[in-house]
């Protein structure tokens, strides 16, 4: 499987990842390559079989809603290098 | 005497009976850390004064004459992705480089209330990445045995610090194989545990499915000292399963005789270097000679382990990374941008290297509309595939030994395609896509005197039966106690 540039372009921006044109140019290259070999998953049959997302069939683990103390907030707050008004992260503007 | 050569269990006999105090273990060892770390760049971080005041803690419970547990006073390195309150905690990568997390990850916080002393973090490639440290923003971790080459990855910074003595022991994360490569790299024990058995909660996550902690030490018998602190259920990670955690140290018979090894063909094949194969076969030669059955066994997925593996875990890495935005932590970009969405633009594009960017395309290429059934849904149910193929050969054997890696450490820059970086991990990546444990012991070295690795793989939490097969083959081999000369 080829990858153009421009579904590299495209990847990045689903991704937030603004590329120079080299990196597009050797993303392209590379991707293709490794997806090249991907492609060998096709020899496998796996028609009837249920693909895996948990391996020690563990499912559906509850717990109590109850509010717990974890981290001070104080101290999480503290680990963002942006400014901070009323206890809340001051972000630049959405629209 | 030599202090910082000692394992574990050495040490805990000399604090027992006061041949020497906490602290002077802690300062040998981080002698010997400032000695060699200049040459290895296995230490990101070396907190000299937690390693200090841990000992000293320890050192004042001995002198009013109370028992110690094993891992107390034991100096250690922890891999640079699990959070150490208060220590930085980089990732190796750019847009973490100065990130220091207010809590402690339940395997550290477990490891520091068994009295361990911290020496310091250890090297990786960023967010565990890769297989050789050259993704760490920091630079690669040399191999104490050829510092022209790798120490392997992406744990090789933990597994040099306790290959070049400047720790006991230390902790790693194995996803595809990053604590069993490189423990075969640097001729140290290593194991990747079961899926879950040890809790990932405030460790950074890659493949959430895959991650796991594991130990790194000079034996088999140290590893399950190590893990027995660290095992067990935990509230912060729902993954972990309510399975009891044995006491590991008390399996450790040193006996083989009856146990049934399978040789699965598939991971003796062309691509794995002939001396490689010969001392793996050497090796499992001893454990016949020990009393073990040996018996030749089929894992026909094995080579599609790579595709799957480079298709699922970008595309768990893409998912967590997609919620790093750089603002309630990591590092703000020199220009943050317009508006919001620019600004993680601006953020992500400097934060992230060179592989994690190649890695969030490919995750995010194998997500995206279009793609997801034919690459991501496809490679779970190869994953289904190779977990059948673990399961029917367990029917038969009790474990399988084979090669850790097809080939000794590489030179630092012979794998700069990203394929053949990726095939390093080709032996590894199918007990990791079945969650069953693997075990590195060290058994031989190449004729240019590279250390090689045995691989024990045993079903799932089964720790305890494959680190008595390591323990075993250490009773009567003793490739385990060669050290390189630095």
């Amino acid at each position: 499987m080829k990858i153009s540039k421009d579904q590299v372009r495209h990847v990045a921006k689903l991704a937030r990842l603004s590329l120079d044109e080299n990196e597009v140019e050797v993303f392209s290259k590379q991707l293709s390559a490794v997806f090249e070999y991907m492609d060998c998953l096709n020899e496998v049959d796996t028609d009837n079989v249920e693909p895996t997302s948990q391996v020690t069939g563990l499912k559906n683990v509850y717990r109590e809603d109850e509010v717990k103390t974890s981290v001070d907030p104080a101290a999480l707050l503290a680990c963002t290098e942006l400014p901070i008004e009323n206890d809340q992260i001051k972000v630049k503007s959405v629209m | 005497m030599t202090l910082f050569t000692q394992t574990i269990k050495q040490a805990h006999e000399g604090l027992k009976t006061k041949k020497f105090s906490a602290e002077e273990l802690a300062q040998a060892c981080l002698e010997r850390t400032k000695e060699v770390n200049g040459d290895l760049n296995a230490y990101v971080t070396v907190t000299e004064d937690v390693a200090i005041k841990a000992a000293k803690e320890v050192d004042a419970k001995i002198a009013k004459g109370k028992g110690i547990g094993i891992l107390e006073g034991i100096p250690a390195g922890i891999k640079d992705i699990l959070n150490t309150e208060g220590v930085k905690t980089t990732v190796c990568s750019p847009g973490l480089k100065d990130f220091v997390p207010p809590y402690d990850a339940t395997a550290v916080k477990k490891l520091k209330e068994a009295g361990m002393v911290m020496l310091g973090k250890t090297n990786l490639d960023e967010f565990a990445c890769g297989a050789s440290t050259e993704h760490s923003c920091f630079g690669y971790t040399k191999n104490p045995w050829d510092l022209e080459r790798v120490a392997g990855g992406s744990s090789g910074g933990s597994v040099a610090a306790v290959a070049a003595d400047t720790c006991l022991f230390a902790i790693g994360t194995d996803t595809g194989g990053s604590i069993r490569q490189p423990a075969s790299f640097c001729s140290v024990s290593g194991l990747k545990v079961t899926y879950g058995r040890v809790s990932r909660s405030g460790v950074t996550a890659f493949a959430s499915s895959w991650d796991t902690i594991g130990p790194i030490a000079k034996t088999a018998e140290d590893l399950a000292y190590v893990l027995q602190a660290m095992a067990g259920q935990d509230p912060n990670d729902m993954t972990t399963p309510p399975q009891e955690v044995p006491d590991y140290a008390s399996l450790l018979s040193g006996d083989v005789k009856g146990l049934k090894i399978g040789i699965p063909k598939e991971y003796f094949i062309e691509g794995v270097e002939d001396d490689v194969k010969e001392s793996v076969l050497a090796a499992i030669k001893q454990l016949e000679a020990q009393g073990a059955e040996v018996h030749d066994i089929s894992l026909p997925m094995t080579k599609y382990a790579v595709a799957m593996y480079y298709i699922a875990t970008p595309a768990e890495l893409s998912a967590n990374l997609a919620r790093f935005d750089g603002v309630r932590f990591g590092s703000k970009p020199d220009d943050e941008g317009e508006d919001l969405i620019d600004y993680y633009f601006k953020q992500r594009s400097v934060g992230f290297g060179p592989e994690i960017k190649r890695r969030i395309m490919m995750g995010t290429y194998v997500l995206s509309a279009g793609y997801y059934d034919a690459y991501y849904k496809k490679a779970q149910k190869v994953r289904t595939k190779i977990i059948e193929d673990f399961n029917n050969a367990f029917k038969n054997v009790d474990v399988i030994c084979a090669p850790v890696s097809p080939f000794p450490a590489f030179k630092a820059g012979a794998k700069d395609d990203p394929l053949a970086m990726y095939m390093a991990d080709a032996l590894t990546i199918p007990a990791s896509a079945a969650g069953v444990p693997g075990l590195s012991v060290p058994c031989g070295f190449s004729k240019k005197g590279l250390p090689i690795g045995l691989q024990i793989i045993g079903p799932q939490f089964e720790e305890g039966r494959i680190l008595n097969v390591g323990h075993a083959f250490q009773q009567v081999t003793d490739w385990h106690t060669k050290r390189p000369t630095l």
